[in-house]
């Protein structure tokens, strides 16, 4: 499969995960917007991996680099998500809400 | 074997250490410790000057190179003395009078308090160190810093007596009609170094820099340090200074006038000689300057009462003399006539001193008369001065002026004419002064007249032995009409001045002319101070002057010329840029960046609102923007 595709789905992907962040008020949303465009680079970063092996072909390491980066990112990404969903946990039983827009302490 | 001269450091170091301990510990030293130190300081640096001079006079001299005082890329300048005849003849003069000075100082200003009398003694050598600092320098930084020594100090003792407004103003005139002289020595020293890449004066005049320097360079470089002389040796335009410096303390006056200070300019330009020797019209220049500031001077001095300001306008007068005998290339007699005005003046300083003294501070002429009889010995070497500045036969005034006269009918019959008459107003007010003083009847009051005294040992010592050096020191330079061979500072000072004597060709006057100016001027002079002396023995000039003597009184008013045409536009604009400049454009602009940081400010403050949703889109549009300028701006 030509590598267009995985280029084509992975901007669809990233740029809903930015929208959705920019538009939606949910806190679980944006945050699963944000998983989105995590996973869009993962995507990419394999199919270009991909890509590069065969290109090259010699070895059966060459072209690994980025497998293994995704597996770093979902490791963090996993962390992040534990300390995220934790938050939101705890703004929902102070405020209850998870709407951002009333997080506004920032300012101050 | 390293050069004995190499010692020379100790000569300005005895000063200097004088200078750290009283001024450091002025207030727990008593009086008489406080005198010691200063005066002998100076005692010891003039041992140690004797003794580099008998060096110098035996054939060696030596430039004493200390270390490395900048270090600029090429330029390189170092600490060094240069010990030769010019420098080892002014270091006596120095030093010597100035222990002289410093001895009568601590008679003279005994009245003061210790931690003033330790103060002023502190200044003294700091004044007689930055002096010996200028005249041994071995280039011309170093002299600079001598130069900038001896103005500050000036101002310090001007300004002793700092609880007078007026006084503080004198103190301040004399500093900044220095300063610009001041500033150009500085431009001319740029200059040099910018040309020839070097100051040492060795260095300098020798072939191959002066090959560096074209004949406008040399032109340009003569006249800065011209008006950098005027402003230090008080010529035209920038001498009036001088006649206010009259109000620090009388012995000041006669270090300012007689040891230190207004020589430096003379110095320095003798020291340069073959540069000025190469360029003729400033050469002209500095004749007319000297000649217009002896004649401007003097005809001033003719109307003054106080007996101090008589004998600065004296001192301008006479060091206009020098600046002609320098300007017609007779460098010897220049240097002979600082000598020689040394003697004298200082004597004249320090018996004007005495008398202020014993009048209890009354420095009016019209009030004194008659002192003579109380005050012998002051009385004795007072008239010794006048007689020595006037020119008479056998005293040095004689020989000095003569040769400096000589010197000018050779270049021109007018600068002698116009030489000679000033020397005939020079012996009149000056025994226009001695009579009115020391002659006739007493003018003061009762109670004064019962004070009046003969001054102190510690007084009267310094005056005779001026007195005796104002009457012999002439005999080095006698003139080779009257003796061949027996100009002996001429022999003396032939190494310093040999390049110029290449440079210019020798006038030469026969010898049979010689006689008669010299008998004829002599015949004139006699005249002068005989009608003088009796004129104002018997009736002293004490009606208020009209008409000319008015004029003259007033010094031409100069003084007020240069307050209408410089002091008062400089105050206009200096108030110009208070008033509008500074407030308008310096603080609008300072204001004006406040006032935008504050307005910018308020506008972007709702960019800071707290929602997280408005800082994740400007995110992403800045990334956006990054985006596009990467992708289709980057070169």
């Amino acid at each position: 499969m030509p590598i267009n595709y995985y280029i084509f789905l992975a901007i669809a992907l990233f740029s809903i995960g930015v929208v959705g962040v920019l538009t939606r008020r949910n806190a679980i949303i944006i945050f699963m917007c944000i998983e989105l465009m995590l996973n869009s680079v993962n995507l990419l970063l394999v199919a270009f991996s991909k890509m590069h092996h065969l290109a090259a072909g010699a070895t059966p390491t060459t072209g690994i680099d980025g497998q293994l980066f995704v597996f770093f990112i979902m490791v963090v990404a996993a962390a992040e998500v534990s300390v995220g969903l934790a938050i939101i946990v705890m703004m929902y039983r102070n405020i209850h809400s998870v709407d951002v827009n009333f997080l506004n302490r920032l300012k101050h | 074997m390293k050069n004995a001269l190499q010692l020379a450091y100790l000569i300005p170091l005895f000063p200097l250490l004088g200078f750290l301990l009283n001024g450091l510990g002025r207030k727990y030293f008593s009086k008489s410790l406080i005198g010691t130190i200063g005066s002998g300081a100076i005692l010891a640096s003039f041992a140690v000057s004797l003794w580099v001079f008998f060096q110098v006079k035996s054939g060696n001299t030596h430039v004493a190179h200390y270390f490395n005082f900048i270090s600029v890329g090429d330029l390189k300048i170092p600490f060094a003395f240069q010990i030769d005849q010019l420098s080892s003849l002014f270091l006596l003069i120095i030093t010597g009078i100035g222990f002289l000075i410093h001895l009568y100082s601590t008679a003279y200003m005994h009245d003061e308090k210790p931690e003033h009398f330790g103060r002023y003694f502190a200044y003294l050598n700091l004044f007689v160190f930055s002096m010996l600092l200028l005249v041994m320098g071995a280039n011309f930084v170093i002299m600079f810093i001598g130069w900038e020594g001896v103005g500050l100090c000036s101002y310090l003792l001007i300004g002793f007596w700092f609880r007078k407004e007026e006084y503080n103003k004198a103190a301040s005139k004399a500093f900044i009609m220095n300063r610009i002289g001041d500033l150009a020595f500085l431009i001319a020293l740029f200059w040099l170094i910018n040309k020839t890449g070097t100051v040492t004066f060795l260095e300098v005049f020798s072939a191959e820099s002066l090959s560096k320097l074209s004949d406008r360079d040399i032109t340009v470089i003569t006249a800065l340090l011209f008006v950098g002389a005027t402003g230090k040796s008080a010529q035209i335009p920038l001498y009036t200074w001088l006649p206010d410096a009259m109000a620090g303390p009388t012995p000041v006056s006669a270090l300012i006038h007689a040891a230190t200070m207004v020589t430096a300019g003379i110095y320095m330009i003798a020291r340069s000689n073959v540069l000025y020797s190469m360029a003729p019209a400033v050469m002209t220049v500095i004749a007319i300057v000297g000649l217009a500031t002896a004649l401007l001077a003097a005809t001033i001095a003719l109307k003054q009462n106080d007996i101090k300001k008589v004998l600065a306008y004296s001192t301008v007068s006479q060091l206009g003399y020098m600046f002609l005998a320098l300007g017609t290339g007779s460098y010897v007699a220049a240097v002979f006539h600082v000598m020689t005005h040394a003697f004298f003046k200082a004597l004249m300083f320090l018996g004007s001193g005495s008398v202020i003294h014993a009048m209890g501070g009354e420095q009016d002429i019209r009030k004194m008369g008659g002192l003579s009889k109380y005050m012998k010995i002051t009385n004795i070497t007072f008239l010794v001065g006048c007689l020595a500045i006037a020119g008479i036969p056998g005293l040095s005034g004689f020989f000095s002026k003569d040769e400096i006269l000589a010197g000018a009918f050779a270049t021109s019959p007018v600068f002698y004419a116009i030489g000679l008459f000033t020397a005939l107003l020079t012996a009149f007010y000056m025994f226009r002064l001695y009579a009115t003083t020391f002659r006739g009847s007493f003018r003061g009051t009762h109670e004064q007249e019962h004070h009046l005294h003969e001054s102190p040992a510690a007084m009267t010592i310094p005056l005779i032995v001026l007195a005796v050096l104002s009457i012999v020191g002439g005999y080095v330079g006698v003139p080779e009409f009257i003796a061949a061979g027996a100009h002996s500072l001429k022999d003396f000072l032939y190494p310093v001045f040999e390049p110029s004597y290449k440079i210019l060709q020798e006038h030469h006057v026969s010898h049979e002319t010689e006689w008669g100016l010299t008998i004829g001027s002599t015949i004139a002079i006699l005249a002068v101070v005989i009608y003088a002396w009796t004129r104002f023995s018997k009736k002293p000039d004490l009606a208020e002057p009209q008409g000319l003597g008015k004029v003259l009184a007033n010094k031409w008013y100069v003084d007020e010329i240069y307050d209408a045409v410089i002091v008062k536009p400089l105050n206009k604009l200096g108030a110009l840029l208070n008033n509008i400049v500074e407030t308008k454009v310096i603080d609008g602009i300072v204001n004006g960046v406040g006032r935008l940081v504050n307005y910018g400010g308020r506008q972007l403050r709702w960019v800071q609102s707290g929602q997280v949703g408005l800082y994740v889109l400007l995110m992403v549009l800045s990334m956006i923007v990054i985006f596009v300028l990467q992708f289709f701006f980057r070169k």
